[in-house]
């Protein structure tokens, strides 16, 4: 995808063209922190490459007023587990500003990763971000609230992890059927 | 069976025994307790609603554990859940009932296998008297399943065990094929 950008760039869908230019905004502020952007046509994307750089990153994209992404659609997991990797994907749309919207992606380590938190950039992901570690087990560094969200507090391991097997109990109550 | 074929005199005088009695008594006033977990507690609130109106039958959620005689286990019940289930029906007061509505609660349903969250079957956890299969039942299959518990009552007595009366229930119990047979032969 990225080195097919230059002469897709004609055929590039009006959404695509939109979320090209926001990337170029973050891209020439950012540098090397973020990857190539991927005209994705369902959803263009870009990746956080510097991870340290995510809530910077997530605080210009909502601020800087070319950008105005002030609305967090949603915050999904991922599992790589050829990469050994756990990742989130971030929908942002700009609502009331610009019709422009973009997915970011940030990978992290699969055993032990972590993940800066941007509860505090939109409230949105506070809960998210929980599932998300409910789920996969990345961890979320500066989160307000880093606990469970549906599993029970004590539930062992994550569900929805690739290589998840269930625990055989739970408070004494058979498992699996 | 019931109490109101006993024969009853021109003075208004009915003969009978007390736990005929007291059996009517408390299989004509079934109070489930009004909680749902899914969507077969849609199907429930249906047939609580005036379509089918479960007040006829003397059964009206109560809202307290304390004060129910039954428990429907209206829906999907998880792990999380389990635990409280065992809690509310342990509040609940002797001789307690317990329905399982629907596949989930009989069984996992369809998660069975890949459902990590889901018991596998509230029996697990408390005995059941009455299933009720389907996903989610018809109003019509609750309501069949609400008479079974009502026969279960009229089964019970003075040291007539939960056991014995469940076992004597089975053996009434009547091949439904053969029955439908006969009622499509008398109707045809």
């Amino acid at each position: 995808m990225d080195n097919g950008m230059e002469e897709a760039g004609n055929i590039m869908p009006a959404a695509v063209q939109e979320s090209k230019a926001a990337y170029d905004i973050i891209k020439e502020r950012f540098g090397s922190a973020v990857s190539e952007f991927d005209a994705n046509p369902t959803m263009p994307f870009f990746e956080v490459v510097d991870t340290s750089k995510w809530v910077d990153i997530a605080l210009f994209m909502r601020d800087d007023s070319r950008l105005k992404f002030n609305y967090m659609a949603c915050l999904s997991g991922v599992d790589y587990p050829e990469q050994n990797q756990l990742g989130i994907v971030c929908n942002l749309e700009s609502i009331g500003h610009h019709t422009h919207r973009i997915a970011v992606k940030v990978k992290c380590q699969r055993d032990g990763g972590s993940i800066p938190s941007v509860s505090c950039v939109w409230h949105t992901a506070n809960w998210h971000e929980r599932e998300a570690y409910d789920m996969y087990g990345m961890t979320f560094d500066g989160h307000p609230d880093h606990r469970r969200i549906l599993c029970p507090e004590d539930w062992t391991g994550y569900p929805l992890r690739k290589d998840y097997q269930v625990q055989e109990t739970y408070h004494g109550i058979k498992v699996p059927y | 069976m019931g109490l109101l074929d006993a024969r009853i005199s021109n003075r208004n005088v009915l003969v009978t025994s007390v736990d005929n009695v007291m059996n009517w008594a408390r299989l004509s006033s079934l109070w489930p307790m009004g909680f749902g977990l899914a969507c077969c507690a849609i199907e429930m609130m249906a047939t609580n609603a005036s379509n089918y109106d479960l007040e006829r039958f003397g059964i009206f959620p109560r809202s307290s554990p304390r004060q129910s005689d039954l428990m429907i286990v209206a829906g999907t019940v998880t792990m999380k859940m389990a635990e409280r289930v065992v809690t509310l029906y342990e509040q609940m007061p002797e001789p307690r009932y317990v329905l399982s509505m629907g596949s989930c609660s009989n069984c996992g349903g369809p998660y069975w296998n890949h459902g990590y969250h889901v018991l596998k079957g509230v029996d697990r956890v408390i005995p059941v008297d009455v299933y009720v299969p389907g996903c989610p039942p018809r109003p019509e299959a609750l309501i069949g399943g609400l008479m079974k518990i009502q026969e279960l009552v009229r089964m019970e007595g003075l040291g007539v065990t939960r056991q014995e009366a469940l076992k004597k229930l089975a053996e009434k119990s009547a091949d439904p094929q053969q029955v439908i047979e006969q009622t499509r032969k008398a109707t045809a």
